[in-house]
């Protein structure tokens, strides 16, 4: 295994070379940009790139958080199924810390719940064949990212007849929380950021819409300092021409036209939920994915009774406004008092990638440190 | 864990609210020292004034010695590099070297799993004699319990060591000043990311090896060069470097500063913590100690710590300033920067 590739994306020279260049095309004007994957988000805070932009290109961060938008009354579902004698609730490390009413799938660990990390929805029906005697709950979470891997794993448990593996699916997708952001009277934003990994499985055509219809710029981008400055770039070039079209900066590992063998595994196994609740963002229509009938003896919510109570955040919470990015992360009522990523109360103080443990851990605490109050 | 003698009859008041002991309470981080400074600190040690150390000084008629313990718990027992007979001698050799003390004698318990291979047990106490010959320290004695089978994880050692104060150094987090420089013996992160890789469930495989080892002989060469400017020590294990310096900077006031490109890290631990969403600052070493000394010895360290064996690998990381005062700060390649905060609960890879 060798990584040395992400060095030359990090190269301080290039990397400041091109911060000049979006100084210059921004020039006086304000550009508000949305990344909408939660990666981005983390890695703008990881490699200080605010630090690094001038003041006027604000950074929007999207629902691109799988962890952050599942309501909390899924986690309560999921972890209700695994309180059955002889099931193993088993999710990627994301879901681990993640609280439900009665705690995180963690804590339920430390409670005598038989629960385990797995690295991939593989590993959870490699459990299901070494336990035969218990059943395997994998705790699906993602956007089209790693809903292919799970549709995957399906097929294979279908294909060798196990029979003690099921999914509890809550995979999402990723248009239809972009298209709930466009429509929301308050939204102010001049360009995307197109989130890297879900394009590697579907492309960049399904975000034609974005640049014809709502003639905003989006540029498809990487996770490297570099990649994300460059997509500015483009993205500014876009604007000064007042063009709106879809391009795409990851090129490296982003098929134009998506990967069709992973998208043609997912239509084989899943099927468009008629709607689901996003945390922070309500109820969107067609944007979650759940088995089809084919599947069903395999889906965790037709195999088990579930509760199905719907959990609220506290009204003071106001990550939908953070979602959208009408309000910044510090400017929500609760955010560094009652709401910490030690103790979230808000979805996007959940996950690292979530846009108020992201600001938390590393602008919030800066500001602190520096003695400052709080960050404009 | 240890502390500095008792000074108070009167405990303190029991500031542990966790309703539970979770794993993240033994993970060395956030959660660790929540449980030892609210619990344990306030009823065992007498409300102990100062910092907790990695060894205790304790003053018999006297004469001054350090002790320290340290259980070992690792699943897998072997891993590339070593095993926990190893790390149970080294672990708590290097408690006391970073305190200022050669480790003298050590003391062991063995808690078994009924059931456990004769073969494995004697192979792990022979791992325990090499690696005591090596650091050139006593096993005096010890202990052992078995549990029924399915109480324990195969086998848990615990060792206690005691040992001589070293001469010509005092280890003391309230003596750092600004200005002065942070060394770390070699990379980070290669024990914890090794058990990582060892386990299995991950299907990836590294030229990696834990980097168990006793760091005496790299503390001793830098305390005979540059012992009257190192002002504390600490060896970066649970919790990892990260959290170590978060301790420093809690104890002393003062801001850490890193300097991102300076801090060791072996392709393969950089390439597995990419994957997996990790920070190679919050991993586990068993084998690297972290210095703070004062800028006019730093030089002189960093040669002595190179030309030892072993320590070609350690760097100047970073310097003490007044701000962030009780924070840790990481400069990055170009300009940015971002505070790293000590690990809450156990290093968990993201995926999705």
């Amino acid at each position: 295994m060798s990584m040395k590739f992400v060095d030359e994306f990090r190269e301080p020279e290039l990397i400041s070379r091109t911060a000049e260049e979006i100084r210059r095309l921004a020039g006086g004007r304000h550009y508000r940009m949305m990344e909408v994957c939660g990666g981005h988000t983390h890695a703008i805070y990881r490699f200080g790139l605010k630090d690094i932009l001038p003041e006027n290109i604000e950074l929007i961060h999207g629902p691109g958080c799988p962890v952050c938008v599942l309501p909390m009354g899924r986690i309560d579902d999921g972890l209700a199924i695994a309180q059955q004698p002889d099931v193993i609730f088993a999710a990627f490390g994301d879901m681990m810390r993640v609280p439900g009413t009665q705690g995180s799938p963690l804590e339920h660990k430390a409670r005598g719940m038989d629960v385990r990390i797995v690295y991939s929805p593989s590993d959870a029906l490699k459990l299901a064949r070494l336990n035969p005697d218990k059943h395997v709950m994998f705790f699906a979470i993602g956007f089209e990212t790693t809903a292919p891997s799970t549709a995957l794993t399906l097929m294979r448990a279908k294909a060798e007849g196990i029979h003690n593996f099921s999914v509890f699916c809550n995979h999402v997708t990723i248009i239809p929380a972009i298209r709930a952001i466009l429509d929301s009277p308050d939204m102010r934003l001049d360009a995307f950021i197109g989130p890297g990994h879900v394009s590697t499985v579907i492309g960049c055509r399904p975000y034609e819409w974005i640049a014809q219809n709502e003639h905003k710029p989006i540029v498809v981008s990487g996770f490297e300092p570099l990649d994300m400055l460059q997509s500015i770039v483009m993205l500014l070039h876009q604007l000064r021409r007042g063009e709106a079209k879809v391009e795409n900066q990851y090129k490296r590992v982003v098929p134009w036209e998506g990967n069709r063998a992973a998208l043609r595994a997912m239509a084989e196994v899943f099927q468009l939920r008629p709607y689901f609740e996003w945390r922070g963002m309500g109820f969107i229509s067609q944007s979650a994915l759940r088995l089809n009938d084919k599947y069903a003896e395999w889906d965790a919510e037709q195999r088990f009774v579930i509760p199905g109570i719907r959990v609220t955040d506290p009204k003071a919470a106001q990550c939908g406004e953070v979602l959208k990015g009408v309000l910044k992360p510090h400017q929500c009522k609760l955010f560094g008092r009652e709401c910490t990523p030690e103790h979230p109360i808000g979805a996007l103080m959940v996950s690292s990638e979530g846009s108020c443990a992201a600001y938390f851990n590393y602008e919030h605490r800066k500001a602190m440190a520096n003695g400052l109050s709080s960050i404009a | 864990m240890s502390a500095p003698p008792a000074t108070s009859a009167e405990p303190a008041a029991i500031r542990f609210r966790d309703p539970q002991i979770e794993m993240a309470h033994g993970a060395g981080g956030k959660a660790s020292r929540r449980l030892v400074e609210g619990l344990f600190a306030p009823l065992l040690f007498g409300n102990a004034p100062g910092p907790l150390g990695d060894a205790a000084h304790v003053d018999i008629s006297g004469t001054k010695v350090a002790i320290t313990t340290d259980s070992f718990v690792v699943n897998p027992l072997t891993f590339p590099g070593g095993s926990i007979g190893e790390l149970a001698v080294n672990g708590t050799v290097n408690d006391l070297a970073v305190s200022g003390a050669k480790a003298e004698a050590l003391v062991v318990t063995y808690v078994l799993e009924a059931g456990l291979p004769t073969s494995v047990l004697e192979g792990e106490v022979r791992a325990m004699a090499r690696a005591a010959a090596a650091a050139g320290v006593r096993i005096a004695g010890g202990d052992t319990k078995v549990v029924e089978h399915g109480k324990a994880d195969q086998m848990y050692i615990t060792t206690t060591g005691i040992g001589r104060l070293l001469r010509g150094v005092t280890v003391d987090p309230c003596s750092v000043r600004p200005g002065d420089k942070v060394l770390l013996s070699g990379a980070v992160g290669d024990h914890g990311v090794t058990i990582l890789l060892a386990r299995g469930e991950l299907d990836l495989e590294a030229d990696l090896r834990s980097d168990t080892r006793s760091v005496l002989p790299l503390v001793e060469a830098l305390i005979s060069t540059a012992g009257p400017g190192v002002r504390w020590m600490r060896d970066p294990t649970r919790g990892g470097t990260a959290t170590s310096l978060n301790e420093l900077a809690r104890d002393c006031g003062l801001g850490v500063v890193l300097f991102e490109d300076q801090i060791p890290v072996h392709d393969a631990v950089r390439g597995a913590c990419e994957l997996l969403g990790l920070d190679p600052l919050h991993i586990a070493n068993e084998g690297q100690f972290l210095a703070v000394v004062s800028p006019e010895y730093a030089d002189a360290a960093i040669n002595a710590l190179a030309l030892a064996p072993g320590g070609s690998e350690a760097q100047i990381i970073g310097e003490i300033r007044e701000q962030p005062a009780g924070s840790v700060l990481i400069t990055t390649l170009y300009g940015g920067s971002r505070i790293i905060d000590m690990l809450v609960g156990d290093p968990l890879p993201r995926i999705c």
